[in-house]
């Protein structure tokens, strides 16, 4: 067995725990100031979390593909070990994550009333789970970061969303505890197979070809539900609609990329031939989604299930970028999620600023307000730009790059979401014109207060992130470029071992 | 073993004091009264924690005793640990609620011993006939507790229905042993394995398998596996509280104890026949209790079929017809012993003004009226569900673990469907997280109709902290290693 010394502190350990301290920390606030200074140390613990994380950040070895600042400890037995590693690809999830910690706790800061102290509790246990679930570097101990964040993420939009909270709750609770159970069954059967939970141990590991088709389509049954794909995105509108601010940015930012990450983790280094066989699978649903989220999106009333179609639509992007099995499309499909991550959740945010004033989501309820609120409309119309793709922001990047990576694997995929791009635009345009331009003649919108200071903190850090990537998107792909070059070499090692075997 | 000789006792001991026990306790109700009762029941707890000390003996060699009627191994430590564990909590658990009620009676924690007593010869049965008296004793014992309140009508029906189904399963099992006695010719545990063993698997007569299909609907009855559940819902309503608590708990470990022990020391030659069997019953369960659940609104009827679920789960690691399945079985029974108790420390916490409460209901806004309990609560029910990292979430892993490594080490096993069993099994799992989610979101969710009258003794709040803390941190090393590791040593002592 391989043995790793571990020659350094703790570091992932200390970044994925550190939010618990914080929940110890509110759990002691008493008083009539309780909420206040809940609040405060769930902000701190947070920002402390986000420092550290900027410690891997610098320290980041960008020149090997082998997974860095690893941990491992012997746990259950059986081969079964605590075992942490982030490599190119993870190191720029947990940086997300690590990132709008602060800005998510900012945003429920005046919104959220009742019961401040779970709330904050809730969200400090997510952001624990979610960095876990990029830095396991053993199946199960993936498996219960990833499983085990659906219960603060239930309660989150089940006690603090909207109307019609119970049943969008559910929903997500249910359909994404589906698809991961069977994914439970496949991870038994590898571990028996392959004799050993280690992520990287069982990537080298050559699975059957036939029993790889079922390994897939286990793990697909999960990561479909959760970055989602068409058919089984039908939570999403829900969830997204009915949660709280806070919660959306939490869904789009990090919890859609969990199904991205583990195709890229799982789905392609483990089961390479059965990726390659079911490819024209995801290629097809990919499509469909990216066409008939964007038509579903064209249709809505409501802003936030708008966004909420559109991510549906962005994320057919990553999911035909990492089938496309090269360079381009890869890179392409991490760079989407990533500047997905930062617009989608700016643009949950900019709905969040006019639904704490008017309490509506309904696109028709507004329009105008461009004269009122001169700031807000800027950034607005910012993010509205990005999330079209426009050059100079993060998402033209990310998409560029997958359809170049796509003209060369497919290209009916290609030219069927390129579409999807022009249907996009005319979506957000059309939503951004009658929420802001035209006469400003309902009444009650004219009492209506530009954004507070608060607010522009909570933004600018998205803008300035959005631009970086958009025009120097290198500070980025550096990080990921040997990661992904390393799983198209392995990727295509395997096939040809399969294919080798096929022919002697 | 035909001279006549006294036989040791030192295996028995455990049993033998709380037979004593429990006749003392009794002459101490006699000549004092009702007004007795809490001491008595304090004493009760005292001897179930003297006998669990006696009881359990890590001794690598199992002993026999009584012309090797009784047996005690590694396997029936820990299965009489947790026996008696649960019987001691249920006891502590029962104290308030009968003075609250004014029903105390002296009788209720001494019939509890003796139920226990017979949980523990069952456990320790190596002979049909042990097997028999050890349930006898138990089964009628209980049927008295679940009519424990003689002025309820509910509780008196409750009393009576599982008297008259018990004394059929019972009924069918000694049809069964007779069977089984009538062609191998003896009654003796290892005898019939040996028998069997000679016969072949094929060769042996069909009248042992038919006996052996008896005896197994016997005790499915008494574990309350479908298709012999049909009394567990009515009795869990009716039965007092803290009678339903231990009903939950002790009996399915001494049943599922017992049931392993039959199929894995006499029948142990016939596994390709009782598989079959194992497997139909399990899958049945898991899907009976995720479904039939659902519509429940009562909170002890959704606990009757949650447990005929988990007896369903716990019956996939009997499937696995491995030593493996046989540890994930008793660690699933442990952690289904904390997660049930404490939720009906939380059930027997439901109390307003005006008396016990006990539909999910009453449970509304409990997160702002008693938060510490919500939440105690909720990790009960998301553990129940099996949600990670939660203790259930381990036991449902370790049984699906077991039967996974059959499936793949003996691709022909799958003839059995052990394959399907995991897929249905854990698909139900989800439709069975959906009840659970609702005393969740109840609790969380919607705005509060009333409040419960505080806690007035520290025990049930105690039981639900301790509880609830368990099943969180049960993924430490430091909390686990020590039930794996016995749990193997256990398992492994069965099959040699």
């Amino acid at each position: 067995m391989e043995h790793f010394p571990m020659e350094h502190f703790p570091i992932l350990s200390i970044i994925t725990f550190l939010p618990l301290l914080g929940v110890v920390f509110i759990l002691l606030t008493k008083g009539e100031n309780a909420d206040r200074n809940a609040r405060n140390a769930a902000l701190w613990v947070t920002i402390f979390t986000f420092l550290a994380s900027l410690y891997l950040w610098f320290n980041f070895d960008k020149t090997t593909a082998g997974f860095q600042f690893q941990e491992n400890v012997s746990w259950l037995g059986d081969k079964i070990n605590y075992r942490m590693g982030i490599d190119g690809i993870s190191i720029l999830f947990i940086m997300l994550t690590t990132f709008i910690m602060p800005i998510v706790i900012l945003t429920g800061w005046d919104s959220v009333k009742t019961r401040v102290k779970e709330y904050l509790i809730a969200f400090l246990i997510l952001e624990t789970l979610m960095i876990g679930v990029f830095s396991a570097l053993d199946i199960v101990l993936f498996y219960l970061f990833f499983e085990g964040g659906l219960i603060p993420m239930f309660l989150i939009i089940g006690v603090w969303g909207g109307k019609n909270r119970v049943y969008a709750t559910y929903k997500l609770f249910l359909y994404t505890l589906l698809g991961s159970v069977l994914m439970l069954l496949a991870l038994l059967y590898m571990y028996f197979k392959a004799g050993t939970t280690d992520i990287p141990t069982l990537m080298q590991y050559n699975f059957d070809p036939s029993a790889q088709i079922w390994l897939f389509l286990a793990f697909f049954a999960s990561f479909a539900v959760k970055i989602p794909m068409w058919p089984v995105h039908t939570w999403l509108p829900d969830a997204h609609v009915q949660a709280p601010t806070a919660g959306s940015v939490i869904l789009a930012w990090i919890l859609l990329k969990m199904g991205g990450y583990g195709f890229l983790r799982f789905s392609l280094p483990m089961f390479p031939v059965a990726s390659e066989e079911l490819a024209w699978l995801i290629y097809t649903l990919s499509v469909i989604a990216i066409i008939y989220t964007s038509l579903v999106a064209l249709m809505q009333t409501d802003m936030k299930k708008m966004i909420a179609y559109s991510s549906v639509a962005h994320m057919g992007f990553v999911t035909l970028g990492i089938f496309t099995f090269n360079t381009q499309g890869i890179e392409g499909a991490i760079m989407v999620m990533v500047a997905h991550g930062f617009v989608a959740s700016a643009l949950f945010l900019c709905v969040g600023v006019i639904y704490d004033r008017l309490h509506t989501r309904e696109i028709a309820r507004y329009g105008g307000l461009t004269n009122i609120m001169p700031r807000y409309a800027l950034i607005f119309m910012f993010f509205t730009m990005a999330s079209v793709g426009l050059p100079g922001t993060g998402n033209f990047v990310g998409e560029i790059l997958v359809l170049i990576g796509l003209f060369k694997a497919n290209i009916w995929a290609a030219f069927l979401a390129t579409t999807g791009l022009i249907l996009s635009a005319s979506y957000m345009l059309w939503m951004y014109r009658k929420v802001m331009f035209g006469k400003l003649i309902k009444p009650d919108l004219k009492a209506m207060l530009d954004i507070s200071r608060r607010e522009i903190i909570i933004f600018t850090p998205l803008v300035v992130l959005t631009l970086w990537m958009g025009i120097y998107p290198s500070a980025f792909l550096d990080f990921i470029h040997v990661s992904v070059a390393n799983l198209i070499t392995h990727h295509q090692a395997a096939l040809a071992l399969v294919t080798d075997a096929v022919a002697h | 073993m035909t001279e006549t000789m006294f036989p040791d006792l030192a295996p028995a001991s455990g049993e033998i004091l709380m037979a004593i026990g429990a006749l003392l306790l009794l002459m101490i109700g006699a000549f004092r009264g009702n007004k007795s009762t809490g001491f008595i029941s304090l004493l009760a707890v005292g001897l179930m924690i003297v006998t669990l000390f006696l009881t359990v003996t890590w001794a690598k060699t199992p002993s026999y005793t009584f012309g090797d009627m009784f047996v005690a191994d590694r396997f029936t430590s820990i299965m009489k640990l947790m026996v008696l564990v649960a019987s001691a909590l249920s006891v502590i658990m029962s104290l308030q609620y009968f003075r609250d009620e004014k029903e105390e009676r002296f009788e209720y924690p001494i019939l509890l011993v003796l139920a226990t007593l017979g949980m523990m010869v069952m456990v320790s049965a190596n002979n049909l006939m042990t097997l028999y008296m050890g349930l006898e004793l138990q089964s009628l014992s209980l049927y008295v507790l679940a009519a424990f309140r003689r002025d309820s009508a509910l509780s008196t029906e409750a009393g009576l229905k599982y008297f008259v189904l018990g004394a059929l399963s019972s009924g069918i099992l000694l049809f069964g042993s007779s069977l089984v006695y009538g062609f191998t010719g003896s009654t003796d545990f290892t005898v019939i394995g040996q028998t069997i063993a000679h016969a072949g698997a094929h060769g042996v007569n069909i009248g042992v398998i038919i006996g052996m299909v008896f005896i197994l609907a016997g005790i499915a009855f008494k574990i309350s596996a479908v298709p012999f559940h049909m009394w567990a819902p009515d009795v869990y309503q009716g039965a007092p509280t803290p009678v339903t608590a231990f009903f939950a708990v002790a009996p399915k470990i001494a049943a599922l104890a017992l049931l392993v022990r039959v199929l894995y020391v006499p029948f142990a030659d016939l596994a390709s026949s009782w598989t079959q069997v194992i497997v139909f019953m399990s899958l049945a369960s898991m899907v009976l209790g995720a479904v039939a659940a659902i519509v429940q609104t009562n909170i002890k009827r959704l606990m009757a079929y949650s447990s005929i679920g988990h007896v369903g789960y716990a019956l996939v690691g009997l499937a696995a017809h491995s030593v493996a399945g046989i540890r994930g079985l008793i660690i699933y029974l442990a952690i289904y012993l904390v997660m049930n108790i404490g939720t009906f420390a939380c059930i027997l916490s439901m109390r307003r003004k005006d008396g016990m409460v006990e539909e999910i209901s009453d449970l509304a806004g409990l997160a702002q009226t008693r938060p510490g309990m919500a939440t105690a609560l909720a990790v009960f029910m998301f553990s129940l569900a099996g949600i990670p990292p939660l203790a259930g979430f381990w036991a449902k892993w370790y049984v699906f673990k077991a039967v996974i490594a059959t499936a793949v080490a003996n691709p022909a096993a799958t003839d059995y469907g052990l394959i399907a069993l995991a897929i249905i099994g854990i698909v139900a799992s989800v439709a069975g997280a959906y009840y659970y989610l609702n005393v969740v979101k109840v609790m969380f969710f919607d705005p509060p109709t009333g409040e419960f009258v505080a806690q007035r003794s520290g025990n049930l709040a105690a039981i639900m902290g301790i509880g609830a803390a368990l099943l969180i941190l049960f993924l430490l090393p430091q909390v686990n290693g020590p039930l794996l590791d016995y749990a193997r040593m256990a398992a492994a002592s069965l099959i040699s």
